[in-house]
């Protein structure tokens, strides 16, 4: 009888034991995801499409690009994105010309071409995809970048 | 064998030839050409088609190495339908006169391959921008023939495109430009250009 009495305990002891540490998730940067389930895979967003520039939201901010560039090639040969937005073709594709300070370079030399440092765009020009904001943020442009 | 004797046979082989056949009917010698013409030309056919898919393009290191690890990369080789265009649908034409012109032009692509020409990535890519001169100007002359075989500028729904492609399509085919005008660089890695180059090629 006492042996019965004794193993009950150990095991009752067990299964709390069991139950509070499933209740200790450990609760990563990656969100709530038990070691024993599989994470669920998060959406593939969808890059979006053509449209027209988008406002920024204060002075400095580098423009948002407001269309796809899967597969644009920017590398030491050539850079896809300059076919259109460089002085040379921006009237003719109807595109945003780069600006004047691209051609500036760190030393302060005004240079006749994309100055190196200004040259992969990508590096502060990015598309944007239909997502909802990873935190909560009230931030609102000044007024004089407001638009009525 | 000696030489008078070889000459001999020559000579005869050749006035059997010339002259009327006495002993098969004329029905049996067509059928006997038409029997082997269709061997020849079956065998002709077969042997060229053998030439033009993509494994035999990149059995050669040159293709292998360089131009099919750029194709890989690009949209001919996977996207979203799973359509793929081959080496041999953009660069061989799919007519048969067409087809045979640019099997034979293909002879000088064995001869440098003996040379050597572009043996090393290196040497490829000092390369690079006359053999993409040339892969355009051909395109250019054909009017993006091997383009058009996919892509009709006549079945292009404008409505379906986006903003920036629909526009700068009409505005072009209206221009009378063709494809290659624009789209360069797209199954293979663009050359090194500078700003003359830049220039000619509209880039």
């Amino acid at each position: 009888m006492k042996i019965i009495n004794s193993i009950t305990f150990i095991l009752s002891f067990a299964l709390i034991c069991f139950s509070l540490l499933s209740f200790a998730d450990v609760v990563s940067l990656r969100g709530h995801n038990p070691l024993d389930e599989e994470a669920k895979i998060p959406t593939l967003k969808r890059w979006q499409h053509d449209r027209e520039p988008i406002a920024r939201n204060y002075l400095q901010q580098p423009p948002i690009i407001p269309h796809k560039i899967h597969r644009y090639t920017i590398d030491r040969r050539s850079n896809k994105c300059l076919t259109c937005h460089s002085w040379r073709s921006y009237k003719e594709s109807g595109a945003t010309k780069i600006s004047l300070t691209h051609f500036r370079d760190r030393d302060g030399n005004e240079l006749s071409s994309v100055a190196p440092r200004r040259y992969f765009c990508t590096q502060c020009h990015v598309p944007q995809v239909e997502a909802p904001p990873l935190i909560e943020n009230q931030f609102t442009p000044v007024d004089s970048l407001t638009q009525e | 064998m000696t030489e008078e004797t070889q000459a001999n046979i020559i000579k005869r082989t050749w006035q059997l030839l010339c002259h009327p056949c006495t002993t098969k009917s004329l029905l049996s010698l067509l059928s006997m050409g038409f029997v082997a013409g269709i061997i020849f030309w079956g065998g002709f056919n077969t042997a060229m088609e053998a030439t033009n898919n993509e494994t035999f393009c990149i059995s050669c290191h040159e293709m292998e190495e360089n131009v099919y690890q750029e194709y890989k990369q690009t949209i001919h080789y996977m996207n979203r339908t799973g359509v793929r265009a081959t080496c041999p649908d953009c660069h061989v034409p799919k007519e048969w006169v067409h087809k045979f012109v640019r099997k034979i032009q293909a002879s000088n692509e064995l001869y440098h391959k003996m040379l050597g020409s572009i043996d090393t990535p290196e040497k490829f890519e000092a390369k690079r921008l006359e053999l993409a001169k040339h892969v355009w100007a051909s395109m250019k002359k054909t009017d993006s023939r091997e383009c058009r075989n996919c892509h009709d500028y006549e079945s292009m729904d404008y409505g379906e495109q986006s903003r920036r492609s629909s526009r700068l399509h009409q505005k072009g085919f209206s221009n009378g430009q063709t494809c290659i005008d624009c789209h360069k660089g797209i199954a293979h890695q663009l050359p090194y250009m500078d700003e003359a180059t830049h220039k000619e090629t509209g880039l």
